[in-house]
């Protein structure tokens, strides 16, 4: 779609959404009263940032279902965060919601190559984490056999993979890693399988981890981006060229803000980003911040898309963690790790405060290959990554090596990070 | 003169080895020699024993992180000094030792070790017609 038509499209679609929620959920109509701004004052996509944003804390606040915007009869279907860091936040969806859903994880799946032909299979959690039903929906709309083994009992998963013969795999890359090494202990081994596509999210990954899966696998790997907020998988996916995700902004309208100021940020700048729902029904947000980090690019594709392209995910701004004054990304740990290629790419990360001083130590899984007769040739290898730590990150960094497969794999998002300051 | 010694990689936790030698003695594994080599966080168990195919098999199904290497094996005299004179040959030939244990079996007193120029050490053993001792000699 041409961008000025996509422009036309998404300001059209901006203001039947302010309206909409000015006049049906009460807590924005509260909030734009107080900001001073009125639906009418929206003539323009640039008249966006007049907005105010949303947050997480909002939805707690309004647990569980004060931001829908259509009594519940009109709900067909709700999901929710587990909430371990509070009050779960809920959202739900119509059925006009469930079918654009549908048709946006269809497209992410149709840019990884999978069609009708495919068997797919999808190894995320079914149940109030949009991961299974969200990709089990795209991949049924797309055609492919689905099997919704959902996360979980490795073995079965392995074995109907090449029981089945599955073409394509959904689940988040720390468990498709899981799933690879776990293979030759269950007796199988990538001749048994039929893989050729994986499309992994609910995680940041980085492109390192991209390569491994892609190894380790014999795939092609697609990053695949979604929040249960926004709506789930399917806001944005990565094509053949991996320059940053494809976002469906006829859906989903991206916007990039300072951390700091809050003020929009110009294409190509790294900052939060923000989304507004430009079509949701059953719980739609304006500005909603995921405070994940990410840069806008508008430029056409090689693979023709114009639609804007966020990059891969980095970081979030409020995972990143400040040690020594030195802002530090877990990702960053892993980048390393992957680089080094010395050890799994399992890790845990503890920070801790010693006499008022930050310390980091990173327990990482050994690999049985590099285990030898002698300690020294083990504190070798702690040193070697202590020092790549070191130059990477500029923090020095405690490197204990842990037994294999003793690092906590999950099969939603992947804890990396044990921060035992202030505690 | 070499024979295979596995090398078991344990956090330091309590009860673990013990676990993995209660896994061993089920399937009727002996062990002929062991020592520990550790850390404050971990160590590297190394052990002789009686079946180490069988063993590594054993101890990756119960999930232990385990390798299998060759090591150097001499028969000792079972007189005073005698150790220290094997030592002392690789000493002077620069050879640097890695590490070293001796156990016996039987009526034979045997001595394994990893030096830092194992081609030179082996050439060291043939010139002075030391006993090496061979799996077999372990059944
Ligand atoms: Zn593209």
């Amino acid at each position: 779609m041409p961008r000025e038509k996509m422009r036309a499209l998404q300001t059209e679609r901006l203001k039947e959404l302010v309206n909409r929620v000015y006049n049906n959920v009460s807590f924005y109509r509260q909030r734009m009263d107080e900001a001073g701004v009125k639906p009418s004052d929206i003539k323009t996509l640039e008249d966006i940032s007049k907005l105010p944003f949303t947050h997480k804390q909002d939805l707690r606040d309004n647990y569980p279902f004060g931001l829908f915007a259509v009594p519940m009869k009109d709900i067909v279907r709700v999901h929710g965060s587990s909430g371990t860091t509070g009050k779960p936040t809920t959202v739900g969806y119509t059925k006009n919601d469930i079918d654009n859903w549908s048709e946006v994880v269809a497209r992410s799946f149709t840019m990884a190559g999978i069609s009708s032909d495919d068997i797919m299979q999808v190894s995320y959690g079914y149940g109030l984490f949009t991961g299974g039903l969200g990709a089990h929906y795209g991949a049924e709309k797309v055609g492919c056999s689905v099997i919704p083994i959902s996360g979980g009992n490795t073995r079965r998963q392995l074995q109907l993979m090449a029981d089945f013969g599955s073409t394509a795999l959904a689940c988040t890359p720390s468990y498709a890693l899981h799933l690879a090494d776990a293979m030759a202990e269950h007796g199988y081994s990538l001749s048994d399988m039929k893989l050729k596509a994986g499309v992994f999210g609910a995680e940041p990954w980085t492109e390192n981890m991209r390569k491994e899966l892609e190894r380790k696998w014999g795939i092609k790997a697609f990053d695949i981006y979604g929040l249960s907020e926004i709506m789930g998988p399917g806001v944005s996916h990565d094509c053949e060229y991996h320059c940053g995700l494809h976002v469906h902004e006829d859906h989903f309208f991206p916007e990039i803000v300072d951390p700091e100021t809050k003020e929009p940020l110009p294409d190509g700048q790294e900052g939060e980003l923000v989304f507004t729902t430009l079509t949701k029904e059953g719980i739609p947000l304006l500005r909603y911040n995921t405070r994940d980090l990410s840069t806008l690019y508008r430029e056409k594709c090689e693979c023709g898309r114009t639609l804007v392209r966020m990059k891969k995910i980095t970081g979030r701004s409020d995972d990143m963690l400040i040690i020594r004054g030195v802002n530090l990304f877990p990702s960053q740990i892993e980048h390393v790790l992957l680089e080094l290629g010395e050890t799994s790419a399992h890790y845990m990360l503890y920070v801790d405060r010693k006499n008022n001083l930050d310390t980091l130590e990173l327990k990482v899984e050994l690999d049985e290959s590099k285990l030898t007769d002698t300690i020294r040739d083990l504190q070798n290898l702690s040193r070697k990554i202590e020092h790549a730590l070191n130059s990477a990150i500029g923090l020095s960094v405690k490197v204990t090596l842990v037994e294999p497969k003793t690092i906590a794999r999950s099969e939603g998002k992947a804890k990396r990070v044990i921060d035992n300051r202030n505690k | 003169m070499t024979i295979r010694q596995l090398s078991v990689f344990l956090e330091n936790k309590t009860g673990y080895l013990n676990e993995m030698l209660a896994q061993l003695a089920k399937y009727n594994i002996n062990i002929i020699a062991l020592t520990v080599a550790d850390t404050s966080e971990y160590g590297i168990v190394r052990m002789i024993v009686s079946d180490p195919e069988k063993a590594l098999d054993i101890l990756r199904e119960g999930q232990f992180t385990v390798r299998m290497h060759d090591i150097l094996s001499l028969e000792m005299d079972a007189a005073p000094g005698s150790l220290s004179k094997i030592l002392n040959l690789f000493t002077e030939a620069d050879i640097c030792i890695e590490y070293v244990y001796a156990f016996s079996f039987g009526s034979k007193s045997i001595v394994v070790f990893r030096t830092n120029n194992r081609d030179k050490a082996i050439e060291i053993i043939n010139e002075n017609k030391l006993k090496s001792i061979r799996e077999a000699d372990l059944k």
